[in-house]
């Protein structure tokens, strides 16, 4: 390494930081999703699952399949999709600002806020199977503590409702996904916080700004890289995410709650057709990837703006 | 640019990686098992007792004799049954799995189109004592007609009534329903105080179809046509999927809250007296350990229309169970054979299906008296007279799940007081039938 | 925040509630940031009732896992009619706990670990470097989470057990191929937020330490990692929740030796009777290292809000 001329050292360096990395999420990642994106183009079930090599090619033909909205699989889809995206936008919505409140209030020193903090990680360290069973338990129609409230407690609605079923599904599904995430958006933004230096609140004080204008002008600002990474990863998992929908209502989810990494599952774990949920999971990516390009634009520039 | 280029360069390494890390799958058409590992064998089992350490003190001994008779040291693994599928599955696709395992007897069509497991032809079936061993119906659910079966049949269960003693009692019911009617007329009578007379089980979609595969075969409509084509919307079978769910919408002698039970909660619900009756297959160990007493329950047949359970028309019972099959990469091919023969033997057809609850699909291994109690003889006289195999076609899985949603989705119309007419039935089983189109 | 705009008037100038909140006494006297009634008020109301929403489901969890079996699914009561502890002493022979419990915590232990370090060297390089390829190596490690598991559930397999065949080494049914895979789930974010503590750690620390001698490799280790402390915990702490509640890879890629607690746990449910108690009483008795690692990792953060302090 010594004799390797500085400059050339310097410019290899960041490659080299990087190997292990690339590495890595080549063989566990990328590969296995070329092969995906293989599998979308071929008549892939039950028929081939022992040799993939023979499975026919099917050209475009199971995007065809999927895209057609006048045809039932088409449309289910579509519906799905439409589910999964307000789905996303509210529980992300939801989850960081809970968040984030929870880590501002704690962010002063007060007595007890070690025990909150570990607390309010407690969904995060339970187990994900447990836990949303136990908010299955909570939301039956008849047994659960969700109706036992409302109903006979509080006398809030005048029969019991189904909260697994029917249009209510979708609320009772966004209330166990947002009790499971936040935590993580609370554990980011807490530690995010610690690296704004105390004196900049003290002398924000001393020129008179309170709490609300503390926050606007010296926290929020500052959480801004963070936020860019935080709101986006939570974005991409809920959009993603598997076990709480199907733990919480197996393999058919209601209508009105049906998730898109449900949806596919049953396109391919479920019917052993793995060519279709791969065209699915491969468009669903195509969109993921727009998505995060144009948030990316959008957020980096804003920020140019506010740093000039 | 340069980002492209780049770009297209990891692609192309990635997809060289792809193919030579083998887009192929391990189970090549030729594979055929072979002999190369004679001493051991390893052997996947599903989860039949209460607990899969349960499964390996009951198996554990079992497999030291058949270690002490052949000599081959036998490997064991449990699975629990929600993984199962998938392990087969990922064994399958990669060629990388067990010698002999354990499959859910609904699973035996589909997994036979992957040409995974061993077809058991004449002569396979010679070596372990042939075919006329077991029993016909159960032979009729290890893979499709006219192809040599991919499994053989190790344990079987059917479904039963089972109906809450004193409750009939109080409601002065004095014998228990052989009909449809008689259940209709007695649930109504059972149905009042929070009391309701049968139980469902409307978001398990195995459940679901169980029931109306049984009431389309009393119609006399089969969900698939004779070329294995799916046939969900003829009268027959919206007539028995309306049937079902009318227990609820119409009758009202199921609870509206079982619409969306999925996790046997109408077994709870009848084991503490909330409920009369419950469909189900070997339940009593389940009712025992909710603290309901042998005693305070009653089995008989399921229903139908007859009254004499029978064949064709008088089906009440489709045929569950589990099947043993030979992977057909296995290394060790002829202990593989000696192992089912060993499992499906008389002497541990006995001692198995005993421990387990279940009912051995051999003949000569139905004579135990074990199989002649109250509950095991129900289910018994119904596995040899009147059960009848899920279609063996290799869309099962997709059947179960179409099919098995739409009848969920009835049911919560029905729990949501919307109606439940000839019409919406057949127009949600059109959907799913054309689900099954792709 | 919309809700604690409304409830909180703006304070013209910042009033002083002698011992509210239970600051240290030094800092009540002569803080200049004292915080309002108001806010205080705000932040009592809301973090009960957040503590509320968080501990109901693990009041359900304790007394469901206190019943016995025939009363668990029954009516929901807020208190129990008949309290057990035998689900806890079942719980050990109904499946290996402690086997999965040490598998568990050797698979994400692990996991955290490699996958820290491997971040902490590919942020390092992201936010300190400008070089060819950065912005293709960011979006590809970021569209890894883009893709539905399920799907490259079936493929990862496949490499593994090729790899095996070609080379001998086991990483399917291996605690090495879970690691292995577990790392890399949490390898794209923590590259990312470890890449945004780094950037707010001054280039000028860096700089420092070059004129001190140090090179690159020991101005990450002397100076930016121990500024991004808190952020570093924060990324193990998710790593390792990444890890331990990952339950379709575990499901196909372990066997009953290697089988984690994720997995394991759904041991307690068999076709007919699920032991829903005992599921309960075990999830809290795992969860209870763990909850007790955040109590200690907590202290930690604000430790390393004093190391980290950079003037």
């Amino acid at each position: 390494m010594r004799r390797l001329p500085v400059r050339l050292r310097r410019a290899g360096l960041p490659y080299l930081l990087l190997l292990p990395a690339l590495l890595l999420e080549l063989l566990v990642h990328l590969v296995p999703m070329v092969i995906g994106v293989t599998m979308s183009f071929k008549e892939l079930t039950h028929l081939f699952l022992g040799n993939w090599g023979a499975a026919p090619w099917k050209a475009l033909g199971n995007y065809r399949i999927s895209v057609d909205v006048n045809a039932p699989v088409g449309a289910a889809l579509l519906h799905s999709f439409w589910v999964t995206c307000v789905f996303s936008v509210l529980a992300v919505g939801l989850c960081w600002l809970l968040g984030t409140a929870a880590a501002v209030f704690l962010q002063e020193d007060f007595r007890g806020r070690g025990l909150l903090r570990a607390v309010f990680l407690t969904p995060y360290a339970l187990p994900v199977y447990a836990a949303v069973i136990t908010w299955a338990f909570m939301f039956q129609r008849d047994n659960g503590l969700v109706n036992h409230v409302l109903h006979d407690q509080l006398r809030l609605t005048d029969g019991r409702p189904f909260w697994l079923l029917g249009d209510n599904s979708f609320y009772a599904l966004l209330v166990v996904a947002v009790w499971k995430t936040w935590p993580f958006a609370f554990l980011v933004v807490m530690a995010a916080l610690q690296n704004i230096p105390r004196d900049l609140y003290e002398a924000a004080a001393l020129d008179g700004a309170g709490r609300l204008r503390q926050l606007r002008r010296i926290t929020l600002p500052s959480l801004r890289p963070v936020n860019q990474v935080l709101v986006l990863v939570l974005f991409l998992w809920t959009f993603n995410d598997f076990n709480t929908p199907y733990v919480l209502f197996g393999k058919a989810a209601p209508e009105a709650a049906d998730l898109l990494s449900v949806h596919i599952y049953q396109a391919s774990f479920a019917t052993w057709n793995f060519g279709t949920g791969s065209a699915m999971s491969v468009l669903l990516l195509l969109f993921l990837l727009v998505v995060t390009a144009a948030y990316l634009l959008a957020t980096s520039r804003g920020r140019k703006h506010a740093d000039g | 640019m340069r980002i492209l280029r780049a770009a297209t360069v990891s692609a192309t390494v990635t997809a060289l990686a792809a193919m030579a890390s083998g887009c192929g799958g391990g189970t090549g058409p030729g594979g055929g098992g072979s002999n190369d590992s004679p001493r051991t064998l390893t052997y996947w089992a599903s989860n039949q007792g209460p607990d899969v350490e349960a499964d390996k003190k009951v198996l554990g001994p079992e497999l030291k004799k058949f270690e002490r008779q052949t000599g081959i040291k036998v490997k064991l693994e449990v699975i629990p049954w929600p993984d199962l599928l998938n392990r087969i599955l990922a064994a399958t696709t990669s060629g990388q799995g067990p010698d002999v395992l354990n499959i859910g007897n609904t699973w035996s069509a589909s997994l036979q189109a992957t040409g995974a497991l061993l077809p058991w032809d004449k002569g396979a079936f010679d070596k372990i004592g042939g075919r006329d061993r077991f029993v016909a119906p159960a032979l009729g659910a290890t893979g499709a007609a006219g192809k040599d079966p991919a499994a053989v049949p190790l344990y079987s269960l059917t479904y039963a009534l089972y109906y809450n003693k004193q409750m009939f009692k109080d409601a002065g019911i004095s014998r228990p329903p052989t009909t449809w009617d008689e259940l209709v007329a007695a649930g109504k009578r059972v149905s009042k105080d929070g009391k309701w007379g049968l139980g469902a089980e409307g978001g398990q979609l195995a459940n679901n179809i169980h029931q109306a595969f049984v009431l389309g075969k009393q119609h006399g409509a089969d969900f698939f046509d004779a070329a294995g084509k799916p046939s969900f919307t003829s009268d027959g079978a919206v007539a028995a999927v309306k049937q079902y769910v009318d227990f609820m919408a119409k009758d009202k002698i199921i609870a509206p809250g079982n619409a969306e039970y999925g996790q046997n909660q109408s077994l709870r619900d009848f084991a503490t007296g909330r409920t009369a009756m419950v469909l189900w297959q070997a339940a009593a160990t389940t009712f025992a350990a909710d603290g309901m007493k042998p005693t305070d329950w009653g089995v008989v047949p399921v229903p139908v229309p007859s009254g004499t359970p029978g064949s064709g028309r008088q089906t009440n019972s489709m045929l569950a169970g589990i099947n043993i099959a030979v992977f057909k990469n296995t290394h060790n091919l002829n202990g593989a054979q000696k192992f089912v023969k060993f499992m499906t033997g008389d002497a541990e057809q006995k001692l198995l299906n005993k421990t387990y609850g279940s009912i051995p699909p051999v003949r000569a291994a139905q004579q135990d008296p074990a199989f002649d109690r109250q509950d095991t003889r129900v289910l018994r006289e119904t596995l040899t007279r009147s059960a009848a195999p899920l279609p063996q076609v290799a869309d099962e899985a997709q059947f179960e799940t179409s099919v098995g949603t739409a009848i969920k989705d009835l049911f919560a119309d029905a729990a949501a007081g919307k109606p439940v007419t000839t019409g919406s039935v057949k127009a949600r089983l059109a959907k799913a039938e054309q689900q099954m189109a792709q | 925040m919309a809700d604690l705009a409304a409830r909180t008037p703006p304070p013209t100038a910042p009033r002083r509630s002698p011992n509210a909140g239970g600051r240290p006494a030094a800092a009540r006297r002569r803080s200049p940031n004292a915080p309002p009634r108001s806010f205080l008020w705000a932040r009592r109301i809301f973090l009960t009732a957040l503590t509320g929403f968080v501990l109901l489901p693990v009041y359900v969890m304790l007394s469901s896992s206190l019943k016995p079996l025939s009363d668990v699914s029954g009516a929901f009561h807020w208190l129990p009619s008949e309290l057990t502890v035998r689900p806890y002493l079942d719980i050990w022979r109904t499946v290996p706990l402690v086997r999965y419990f040490t598998n568990s915590l050797i698979v994400a232990g692990s996991a955290t670990v490699c996958s820290v370090v491997v971040a902490v060297f590919a942020a390092y390089a992201v936010s300190r470097y400008r070089f060819r390829g950065k912005r293709l190596f960011t979006v590809t490690v970021l569209s890894t989470q883009m893709f539905p598991g399920i799907l490259f559930l079936l493929p990862l397999f496949l490499i593994y057990v090729n790899i095996g065949n070609a080379t001998g080494l086991a990483l399917y049914g291996s605690r090495g191929g879970l690691i292995l895979t577990y790392l890399t789930f949490s390898l794209p974010f923590s590259i990312w937020m470890l890449a945004g503590y780094f950037a707010s750690v001054p280039r000028e620390l860096d700089e420092a330490a070059y004129v001190d001698g140090c090179g690159a490799l020991g101005a990450l280790f002397r100076i930016v990692v121990p500024a991004a402390l808190p952020g570093i915990v924060a990324v193990a702490v998710y790593a390792f929740m990444t890890a331990w509640g990952e339950v379709l890879f575990a499901s196909v890629m372990t066997n009953d030796t290697t089988r984690t607690l994720s997995v394991g746990l759904q041991g307690y449910s068999t076709q007919n009777d699920v032991y829903w108690n005992q599921v309960m009483a075990a999830s809290l008795v795992v969860s209870v290292p763990v909850v007790a690692g955040f109590l200690l990792l907590q202290r930690y953060l604000v430790a390393g809000l004093t190391a980290g302090a950079v003037k």
